[in-house]
């Protein structure tokens, strides 16, 4: 499989809702092993000022993945998954996502870089509500080793 | 506890703790997150792609490093911002036979890299090391404070 050069500048729209429910944030939480209870108990979220249960600081990261399939599993862009390893990753947030929310992601592919005999792809999953509100901003950079790395 | 920027100076430690890993962490993680690429689950198919065993997912590692920032400034909120550089792979031992123990333990550090009056952040650098190990590199979180 040869990396498509083409990639970089493509975009892929934003592809189905992902409603953020209390018990994912629940889940998440008790999965990265944090023990605040803003990530479990409503009023403790509410006493915070929240609106519901705070998700994670990294719990982006299931929708930012979603958005990256668009990419990693399409036929012309000549990724092979197997060989994709985890570089970097970034979250900035533009407002914190509580349980209720209704998200979206739009994928963006930044950067394309040859690396030996592989690539090193940066994209970027622009979250937001499905009324447009900006909620998060995810970059992962995924090595993508060649045939002899 | 409320923390407040002008109490806070370049260089301080925030805290320190120690993360136990188990397997069944793992598949936890794979089941919360959705991401179950089987090198963080099946022995066999990691050694069989050249790992030395079954690793964590990097944002296992990314994820839960951050709990002490969360757990220090009382507001999961408070993160604005956080990155990292996933440089070391977690080796995460089989320990089923023996409930109660580890396969792997990280340890994580965290010191005020920065502050920024004018934004009201504090950037927190977070570092966080297996067997001796850095296993993220430039993991920052950015924290707003009221």
């Amino acid at each position: 499989m040869t990396i498509n050069p083409d990639l970089q500048g493509r975009s892929y729209p934003a592809g189905e809702t992902y409603s953020v429910g209390r018990e994912a944030i629940r889940d998440f939480a008790r999965a990265v092993k944090a023990t605040h209870p803003a990530h479990y108990d409503v009023e403790a979220a509410a006493a915070l000022g929240h609106a519901d249960l705070v998700a994670p600081p990294t719990f982006a990261i299931i929708v930012a993945q979603r958005a990256d399939a668009q990419l990693i599993n399409d036929p012309s862009a000549g990724i092979d998954f197997t060989r994709v390893v985890h570089a970097d990753q970034r979250f900035v947030h533009h407002r914190p996502i509580v349980a209720g929310d209704q998200l979206v992601a739009a994928l963006h592919v930044d950067q394309v870089r040859a690396m030996g005999g592989g690539a090193m792809i940066t994209t970027r999953a622009e979250i937001t509500t499905i009324d447009g509100e900006p909620t998060a901003t995810t970059t992962s950079s995924l090595l993508v080793r060649g045939e002899d790395q | 506890m409320a923390v407040s920027l002008a109490a806070l100076e370049v260089g301080q430690q925030i805290g320190s703790t120690s993360i136990d890993i188990t397997r069944q962490d793992l598949v936890r993680y794979a089941g919360a997150s959705g991401d179950f690429n089987p090198i963080h689950w099946n022995q066999a198919f990691a050694e069989g792609v050249g790992l030395p065993g079954v690793i964590a997912h990097g944002m296992f590692t990314m994820g839960a490093a951050v709990q002490l920032v969360t757990d220090w400034i009382g507001d999961p909120a408070a993160v604005v911002d956080y990155q990292t550089r996933f440089t070391k792979p977690v080796i995460v031992e089989d320990t089923t036979a023996r409930p109660g123990e580890a396969g792997a333990v990280i340890e994580v550090t965290g010191v005020v890299g920065a502050l920024d009056a004018d934004a009201s952040t504090a950037r927190i650098d977070l570092t966080v090391t297996y067997a001796g190990q850095k296993v993220l590199v430039k993991a920052q979180a950015v924290v707003k404070l009221p």
